[in-house]
């Protein structure tokens, strides 16, 4: 199991900004190993983050986003207390879902 | 257990079930675009092939799209922050492309309504290439470009 996210949502206003950091490899599969062979791909190729069960984020990810991968974004609505939780999932199958209150 | 059976599903299922679900495309299906992957559209090399890969048929340049910060010079290829904001009207998603990466399109946010039209992540580049950030508004296609120079570059190599 992947280490946790860094999740951090704050409300200014109406807007509630969201930042997160991922733990993830990101590895490309360009990449080779000291004996020559490819270093198989293995990324996050899904994101999906909710707010009160509601999507305000999806995304699609390929192996160019950079290692442990950070995304900022903002959306109307939100109060504080409120949950957001955030999705991924990598192209082994493998999944983390981790939660954090608007402050 | 059948221990063999067991290593055939772990290793290979996943991916076969992504690869089947990902060709489904991300346009139609709104709720399991967070599952599906569109491995036709990350597996392209040019924008053209990028845009049909996406649903698209053309984008207009626009100077809605911009980008903030987004270095001139990356010194570092491994890690590149790229924000990008539209103006645009209703814009529904933004996608980010580098043009001499070994696969074109790097990201695709979906913005449902509500979610301001600004992402802002960290990307991988190879080599000194145009970035292209590609919007859809109202569903019809933006571009706008950026040169990044990139003095060491992140794709291994």
């Amino acid at each position: 199991m992947a280490d946790p996210m860094k999740i951090r949502a704050l409300l200014t206003g109406d807007t509630t900004e969201v930042k997160v950091l991922m733990n993830h490899e990101m590895e490309t599969g360009q990449r080779k190993n000291a004996q020559g062979e490819t270093i198989p791909a293995w990324f996050i190729q899904s994101v999906n983050v909710t707010w009160n069960g509601k999507t305000v984020l999806s995304a699609q990810w390929g192996p160019a986003v950079a290692k442990n991968p950070f995304v900022s974004f903002k959306f109307k609505g939100g109060a504080k207390g409120d949950k957001v939780s955030i999705t991924w999932l990598d192209n082994r199958g493998d999944t983390r879902t981790d939660e954090a209150v608007i402050a | 257990m059948d221990a063999g059976r067991r290593a055939v599903l772990k290793s290979g299922g996943g991916m076969t079930l992504l690869a089947l679900v990902g060709a489904a495309g991300w346009l139609e299906s709104e709720d399991a675009s967070a599952q599906s992957w569109n491995k036709a559209a990350f597996d392209t090399h040019n924008l053209p092939d990028t845009m049909r890969a996406l649903g698209g048929t053309e984008a207009a340049r626009s100077g809605d799209i911009i980008f903030f910060q987004t270095p001139d010079i990356a010194e570092n290829g491994a890690v590149v922050p790229v924000g990008i904001t539209s103006s645009l009207p209703r814009t529904e998603s933004i996608a980010i492309l580098i043009e001499k990466n070994p696969n074109m399109l790097a990201a695709v946010f979906d913005l449902p309504a509500g979610t301001e039209p600004t992402v802002s992540t960290r990307v991988k580049m190879a080599q000194t290439s145009n970035v292209y950030a590609l919007v859809k508004a109202d569903g019809r296609y933006y571009v706008a470009s950026k040169e990044i120079k990139v003095t060491l570059g992140g794709c291994g190599g």
